[in-house]
């Protein structure tokens, strides 16, 4: 799964969304110009057109929800492990909402316990993608740790073999997280903006410094 | 990394020798239970090992993802 791909796979799923919301919204639109009085009926054409986007950002926001727990000391191990692989930053952040941040060539990843979340360059489309070690009793730690060194060996293949659960908006998204998670994606985003307006500027200054 | 956090299959020096074959030996017993050796390559970065490098300050066992 290289950038291109993945580009091409959100246009794709921006498409379907689109697929789903206007045919009800075109129905709700002629019922009401044929006849006004089925306003009731025109309503749930529209409430079909808002539910189903929103019941796949719901399934975008589930990837990284908190699984089970193992016993605690357990947990305190992986933690510590999960600690020695990561910055300082990253430590902290996954302490306050669970999620380790991870910068990539594809954008910035946040690795949860079963699945990841990647924040486009920009900071405004996130990815949402289910993918797990096949052990259900490993502690969230090592869960984490798991996925994450996956991810740093083979950032495409991490992709590939991951599921895209949700593609779209970063705001859809935080708005189904938990709340002590929004501010992991708070930060990715701020994260994808600064390497994407460190990027458009090198690309300019190349530019610029470029013979005509 | 196991179901106790995790466990530390071996410890060796590049010099004692000794070491080192009761390490390799750990490595690929964990390679044929479908464990992963991964080794830290700088900051965010890791490479997939499939021979115990010596040299290595720490080999990581983990196991194959797949998608949800």
């Amino acid at each position: 799964m290289d950038a291109q791909r993945l580009r091409r796979r959100e246009r794709f799923w921006t498409l379907t969304s689109l697929a789903h919301v206007f045919p009800f919204v075109g129905i709700a639109a002629l019922l009401m110009y044929v006849q006004p009085l089925a306003v009731a009926l025109a309503a749930i054409c529209v409430a079909h057109a808002w539910i189903i986007p929103a019941l796949y950002a719901q399934r975008g926001g589930n990837v990284v929800r908190p699984k089970s727990r193992a016993p605690e000391d357990a947990e305190r191990v992986s933690v510590g492990l999960l600690g020695d692989l990561v910055g300082h930053d990253a430590r902290e952040l996954h302490a306050r909402t669970g999620l380790v941040l991870e910068r990539g060539s594809l954008g910035v990843w946040l690795v949860g316990t079963a699945g990841a979340l990647l924040v486009r360059p920009g900071g405004r489309r996130v990815d949402c993608w289910c993918v797990r070690v096949d052990d259900s009793e490993l502690p969230s730690g090592d869960r984490i740790a798991h996925l994450l060194l996956a991810l740093r060996a083979d950032e495409q293949g991490f992709a590939t073999v991951a599921n895209l659960a949700f593609s779209g908006a970063c705001r859809r998204v935080r708005r189904r997280l938990l709340p002590a998670q929004r501010p992991a994606l708070d930060q990715a985003s701020k994260c994808a903006r600064r390497i994407f307006g460190q990027k458009a500027k090198t690309q300019a200054a190349a530019a610029g410094t470029m013979p005509a | 990394m196991d179901r106790t956090g995790h466990t530390t299959l071996a410890e060796w020096t590049s010099g004692d020798s000794e070491a080192v074959e009761r390490a390799v030996q750990a490595f690929r017993e964990q390679l044929d239970l479908g464990y992963y050796g991964m080794v830290s390559t700088g900051e965010g970065h890791a490479e997939q090992v499939r021979e115990l490098p010596p040299d290595a300050e720490l080999v990581i066992m983990r196991l194959p993802i797949s998608g949800g």
